[in-house]
């Protein structure tokens, strides 16, 4: 009796198959270990580990850092969520220890004013500029001067050779 | 005049960030400097008792967050054991997220410069202080008031040249 073999075509098709069907629950797996009391309560977990920095891994906040210190504030954001504390409390929690560095967005206060106006006042000497300009080049077009008027007339009323 | 308004705007925006290359991000300024310490409470290695910050109150102490896992503190670890030597300044090591037994064969193979250490294996102590890179340093005067706080090995260059200053300066300050 032969047994059917497999194609090794099918072989990789089907591990590609095993292993999206394996990974993923993995993956969820960290944050669904997690019980809240209610849905909220997991909202609010999940809203603040993404609006939190990792101060190890600058560019990734709690939620996609896998650093140790990321697990541990990740730990502390669940135990005080769980105890009913309110999201604003947490952050300034967190803040107190880490600065203002851990929010993602950075808070408008006096020391970032320049950070969150800046870009707009730019934006405006810009566009000024960029008027004033146009404008004052028109008006040059638009009045030429007596000079040039003469010698275009004198050109024009030239007769032909 | 107005016409060199965008190059004098260029030129500023590329001051601003030529001066942002040699900025280090991964130094961020600690909250807790100007302000009263965070306490450490803890057990203390290879002792039955427990430390308590709030015993070193009225002196200027250092807390040095170190690790036997730690590799960079290695390279700062000979300036301590130097400045324990001139005995004016207590140092406190606390042993951050590490086991007994490896934080005392560490301290065995490259010398214990800590007059206390303080055992933080869950990191809790830490998490108070908002320790996230090891080896970080603080520095604490009589008051209690963190006065600076050095993340990452501290640089023989910065150990005389702030270091050193800032401590007898505060040690003339009284409590």
């Amino acid at each position: 009796m032969t047994r059917k073999q497999l194609h090794p075509i099918q072989l990789i098709i089907g591990l590609f198959w095993l292993c999206l069907c394996s990974v993923s629950p993995f993956l969820m797996a960290a944050d669904a270990l997690l019980e809240f009391e209610n849905d909220t309560q997991a909202a609010l977990y999940l809203q603040l580990t993404k609006d939190h920095r990792c101060l190890k891994c600058q560019n990734q906040n709690l939620a996609d850092s896998n650093a140790g210190i990321a697990q541990d504030l990740k730990r502390e954001i669940y135990e005080r969520v769980v105890l009913g504390e309110s999201g604003s409390d947490i952050s300034d929690y967190l803040v107190a220890r880490y600065g203002d560095f851990v929010l993602y967005k950075p808070p408008f206060k006096a020391t970032t004013y320049a950070l969150w106006i800046g870009p707009f006042i730019l934006l405006f000497v810009a566009l000024w500029y960029a008027m004033r300009f146009t404008k004052q080049s028109n008006r040059e077009r638009q009045t030429p001067n007596s000079e040039a008027l003469a010698a275009a007339r004198d050109l024009l009323d030239k007769p032909d050779k | 005049m107005i016409k060199f308004l965008p190059i004098v705007i260029f030129i500023a925006l590329v001051g601003f960030l030529y001066k942002g290359l040699a900025l280090n991000p991964a130094e961020v300024p600690s909250p807790f400097i100007g302000k009263l310490a965070p306490e450490v409470r803890g057990p203390i290695l290879n002792a039955e008792s427990e430390f308590n910050s709030a015993d070193m109150a009225g002196q200027v102490w250092i807390l040095n967050v170190f690790a036997s896992w730690c590799r960079e503190c290695v390279y700062e670890h000979p300036l301590f054991i130097e400045l324990a030597k001139a005995e004016k300044v207590p140092i406190i090591g606390l042993n951050y997220k590490d086991k007994s037994e490896d934080a005392t064969a560490w301290l065995n193979r490259f010398g214990n410069p800590y007059s206390n250490i303080v055992e933080d294996q869950q990191g809790g102590v830490g998490l108070d202080w908002g320790v996230y890179a090891v080896p970080e340093t603080f520095i604490i005067d009589k008051k209690g008031v963190v006065r600076h706080k050095v993340i990452g090995p501290i640089s023989g260059e910065s150990m005389q040249q702030e270091i050193m200053p800032l401590l007898i300066t505060l040690l003339e300050q009284d409590s």
